[in-house]
Parts: structure tokens; sequence; C-alpha cells
């Protein structure tokens, strides 16, 4: 084996460790920007209920964020399912509030709109400074209490 | 919105498995100009082992993240050559072999951790057995009979000709206790107590599990002399205490707990103060040529670095066999000098990426004990490379540890594999979509699993 061929060897190998590192990172892109092209998991449900409108329409909400609380900076992305909050472990939304009850409120859309329901919590949601006692329509950016948690619907 | 993302995993696996047959073929042919007898069986067993991995992976946890396993792969194919390499150059301890064994050993504990525990958050109710069982794991070497001291440190049990270190499987024990105990006490720690100046202070009782953290890792350090772990598992703690309470104040706390801690330690035992002593002056003769704990291995792993330089001398064509314990404490220095500046970066790349996958789960996952457990569990494998990198590059004072996947050591690579395991059910509960709660007649809710 000649000098320069191990170098030649010796920089490949280095190119290569170096390309895995990169499409590594690639791979953790998708995660941070979403996909480039269609997600996969479109395809994957096909039991998919098809949306009335074609498009979301431009006020329309798309994610939760919570904005205050323990969970704070928590975003969860809205689709079609509904979204439960409370300290069941099977919420979609955990609290760890003692303020919380453990099937707390629920969130769900109805003809473009999110609604915030209460399930008989103890100390109750609050939409804005509005206790909610019956099911009552989110606009986006009002700030939805409960317990410690403030939760808000942005586009 | 996320995709399963087997594909791109299932690419990057078989990537990394090349790299791996790679670094063999490149360390025989620097060797004897020929691709080297042993390539395919390595290549071949490593390839099979990551198979297997890969299987169980999408039967048990779909979700999971597809990165981690790839990661560890290189990580750990690496080590394997490295040893390889060095067992090639004269080194009868090290044997590629018996790590590729531990390697599919360690397969095996991967495989068990996720058919067993099929949710992470059953581990919550063991909290206290959890530390229990870390503690008795930590104290065992201690047990006369039982226990064994090797190069000065008292940290092996040997069972039938069968030597193991319990304390790597204790720090996995202890972190799932201590996010288990945070999740239930942090508002406690976080809420009640005195500001004083600038800090919060927390109340004298909420101390007494950090005391108690602190006074086991110097009685590990003290009884045990074995100095890694104990920093390794005090700044574990007191990392997922500011995570679980967002209190600086628990950090300056810890800080300076430990440095007081290791300051008397220091003066007192002389296995402390001699590492102080080699850390601010490796190049005096008087510390080159001590027998024990001399600085003679940590200056021949700085001379290996810097004949790497940045480009390396090439797999096959340095001589890491001058370093003592090239194989396993050192071999970090070993792929400096092979692999050069560039290829060590790449190294720490990779320990960085699997990190970040850690935290990524934290980020994503629902609930607190997940978030602390995977947190816990990133930052122990993030602390753990940088006080082992750290000592053999003379930034802090050199400690016994392990550079988790790459140095020889069954114990470790058990423990690791668990670790990743553990990581991966997690990250698969994490990223799983929410149950969605099928709406009948608005009264009672079906939940879809």
């Amino acid at each position: 084996m000649s000098e320069f061929t191990l170098l030649l060897i010796r920089l490949a190998f280095l190119a290569m460790l170096w390309f895995f590192v990169i499409a590594a990172v690639g791979v953790i892109r998708t995660d941070l920007f979403g996909p480039r092209t269609a997600p996969a998991a479109a395809a994957r449900k096909p039991a998919k209920p098809a949306k009335p409108q074609a498009k979301p329409k431009r006020g329309e909400p798309k994610q939760l964020i919570v904005t205050g609380g323990p969970l704070s900076g928590t975003i969860i992305d809205l689709a079609e399912a509904p979204i439960t909050i409370g300290r069941t472990n099977d919420a979609t939304l955990v609290l760890t509030d003692d303020y919380a009850s453990s099937r707390h409120a629920r969130l769900f859309p109805q003809d473009g709109q999110w609604i915030v329901e209460d399930l008989g919590s103890t100390n109750g949601t609050y939409l804005d400074r509005t206790k909610v006692t019956r099911p009552t329509p989110v606009p986006l950016g009002v700030p939805i209490r409960i317990g410690k948690t403030v939760i808000e619907l942005r586009k | 919105m996320t995709a399963k993302r087997r594909g791109a995993q299932l690419a990057m696996l078989t990537f990394a498995v090349l790299i791996v047959m790679a670094a063999y073929a490149s360390v025989g042919l620097a060797k004897d100009g020929q691709l080297p007898a042993g390539m395919l069986g390595y290549g071949l067993g490593l390839g099979g082992l990551m198979l297997v991995a890969y299987l169980v992976l999408a039967k048990f946890a779909p979700w999971a993240d597809p990165l981690l396993l790839p990661l560890v792969t290189v990580l750990n194919g690496i080590g394997l050559v490295m040893i390889y390499r060095i067992e090639l150059g004269g080194e009868e301890r090290a044997s590629a072999l018996n790590q590729l064994i531990w390697t599919g050993l360690g397969i095996v504990f991967f495989t068990l951790t996720l058919v067993v525990l099929r949710d992470h958050r059953l581990l919550q109710r063991f909290t206290y057995t959890a530390a229990a069982a870390g503690l008795v794991l930590l104290m065992l070497p201690l047990v006369p009979l039982l226990g064994q001291n090797i190069n000065g440190a008292r940290i092996w049990v040997s069972l039938g000709g069968f030597s193991l270190q319990p304390g790597e499987f204790a720090k996995l024990a202890l972190v799932v206790f201590f996010a288990g105990y945070l999740v239930a006490k942090r508002d406690v720690l976080a809420l009640a107590g005195r500001r004083l100046l600038f800090i919060d202070l927390p109340r004298a009782r909420d101390l007494g599990p950090v005391l108690i953290t602190w006074v086991v890792s110097l009685g590990v350090l003290v009884f045990e002399r074995d100095l890694g772990t104990s920093l390794l598992l005090f700044g574990t703690f007191v990392v997922m205490l500011y995570i679980a309470t967002q209190r600086t104040s628990w950090v300056l706390i810890g800080i300076l707990l430990f440095v007081g801690g290791a300051f008397v330690a220091g003066q007192i035992f002389d296995h402390v103060g001699d590492r102080f002593d080699v850390w601010l002056n490796p190049e005096k003769d008087e510390y080159y040529n001590r027998e024990f704990g001399g600085s003679a291995q940590l200056l021949g792993g700085l001379f290996a670095m810097g004949s790497g330089g940045i480009l390396g001398t090439g797999l096959g064509s340095g001589s890491p066999s001058l370093i003592p314990l090239s194989f396993s404490d050192f071999i970090i220095p070993a792929v400096g000098e092979e692999l050069g500046l560039t290829g060590l970066m790449a190294i720490l790349m990779i320990y960085g990426l699997i990190v970040q996958r850690g935290f990524r789960i934290a980020i994503v996952a629902r609930d607190p004990f997940t978030k602390l457990l995977s947190s816990g569990l990133a930052f122990l494998l993030a602390w753990q490379v940088f006080i082992i990198v750290g000592g053999v590059t003379n930034l802090i004072p050199l400690t016994g540890l392990v550079t988790p996947f790459m140095s020889a050591g069954g114990s470790a690579l058990l423990s690791n594999w668990m670790l990743i395991a553990l990581l991966v059910r997690m990250s698969d509960a994490a990223r799983k979509p929410p149950p969605q709660a099928i709406q009948n007649e608005g009264l009672t809710q079906v939940f879809q699993r």
C-alpha cells in the first residue's frame, strides 16, 4: 500500500463519517421544519374524514400553545380530533396542576371554530375572565385558564 | 405531525454498518495491505445484531425516534474497530471478540427492556424501589468476598469468574428514582422557601434528598475510590433538580456542595489529591513517575492526540498501544490519534445528536415523568462523555469512566444499551399520535388506541 493510497483511504473515511453526521442532521431537520414533501402520515390514515372545505379558512387556528403554568411552551398541533385537558394520563394535554380535575375540559372543532367545554371540573375553566358554563367558541389568542395553566389558540 | 420514518431509520442503519465495515477495511489495508480476515465476520456480526435490534424496534416501538439506533451503532462499531486494532497492536487485554459478544448481550438487554417495559410510566410506581435498588447496586462492591479491587478502584463484583460493575446499572436506577421523586416533590422544592438576595433558598427539610445524594456520592468517592461515578451521579441529580424546579439556586447549592466536598476530600484522601496534582502539573517528574495514578497515561494520551493532528494518522497507522488502557478509559485519545481532530469531532457530534434526541423526547413528551426521565438520561450520557473526554484532554481532573458505547467493558455496554432502550420506549410514546376520542352522540367517549 503506497502512502498516497492510504492518505486517500483516510480522507475518504473521514468524509464518510461526516457525511453520516450530516445525513443524521438532515433527518432531524424534518423534525424542526416539517417534511419537504407530503407527509407519510396522510397516506397512513385512509379513514381520515374528508374536510368540508378543501382548504382551512385563513382565520382558523392551527396550534394550541401553553402560555402559562408548568407546561408553558408546549405546542399541540390542532387536527380534526378533539383535545382533552386534565390530570389523567390519557388526556391530550396532561396537567400536573393540583387545581385541575382529572378530566377538566375539552376543546373540539365545530364548523371551523374551536369550542371549549368544561367537563364538570371542580375549579372551573375560564375563557379570558368569564367562567365557561356551556360550550363556548374560542377566538384566536384569547387565554383559557385551567388552574395555573393558561393556553391559547394560535394560527 | 410525526411520521414513523422507518425508511430513514433503515437507511441510516445500513450507512452506519457500512461505516464500520469501511473502518475495518482501512485498518487491514494500513496494517498488512489487504482486507482483514476478521472484517466480514465482525461486520456481518454487527450488521446482524443491528438488524435484530431494528426488527425489535419496528415491532415493539414503531413510533420510536429513527436516529437513536443508527447513531449508537456507529459509536459501538467504531469502538469495536478501535479495540480490534489495539488488539492487533499487541495489547492482550483488548479483545474485539469479547466486545462483540458483549454488544450482542447489549442488544439482548435492549430487546428485553423494550419487550418487558411496554409503558415506561410504570417505572414511576417503583420510585423508591428504584432508589433502594440503586443504592444496593452501588454498595455491592463493598461487600467483602463479593467486591474486588481492580486498578485501585473497588467497583467490581465477581461472581464465579465473571465480573461486573454494578454501579453502571445503579446509575439508571437512580435516574428513575430522581425522576419519580422530583415529579412528586417539585412544587414543594420550587415554591416553599425564602428569598435571600437574588436566589430563592429552599426550606431546610426539602434539602434532605439533595444532602443524601451528596453524602452517597461522596461515600462512593471515599470507599470505592471511584471519582467518576460520584461526579456523574451528583451532577445528574443537580441538573434534574434544576429541570424540575427551574430554580438556579439549586444549581448554585449543588456546585458549592460538590466543590466543597471535593476540596475537603482532596485534602484528606491521597488518591483524590493525586488527581488534582496530576491535573495541574502533569509534566512534573515526580507525578510522571508515580506508580499509581501517575501522569504518564494522561501525557501519553495528549501526545497521541497531538501526533494525530487535524486529519489523524489513519486507522491502523498510529500507535495507540503506547497509551496504557487505550482500549477502555483512553479510547478517545486512540481515536483522536488515528482519526485526528476531524474524526474526533464527528464522534463528539454523534454523541451530541444522541443527547439532542433525548432532550427532544423531553420536549415532545406530554407528562412530567417522561420529560424528567428522558432529559435525565440524556444528560447522564452527555455528562459522562464530558467527564471522560474532559479528563483525557486535561480540561478537568481525570476520573476513570468508560466512554459510553466505545470503551471495552461489558457492564457499561449493557447498561448503556438499556439506557437507549428506555429513550426509544419514551420516544415511541411521545411521538405516537395521541389516542383519538370518537364522539358517540356527545355523551360517552370511546378511546381508540
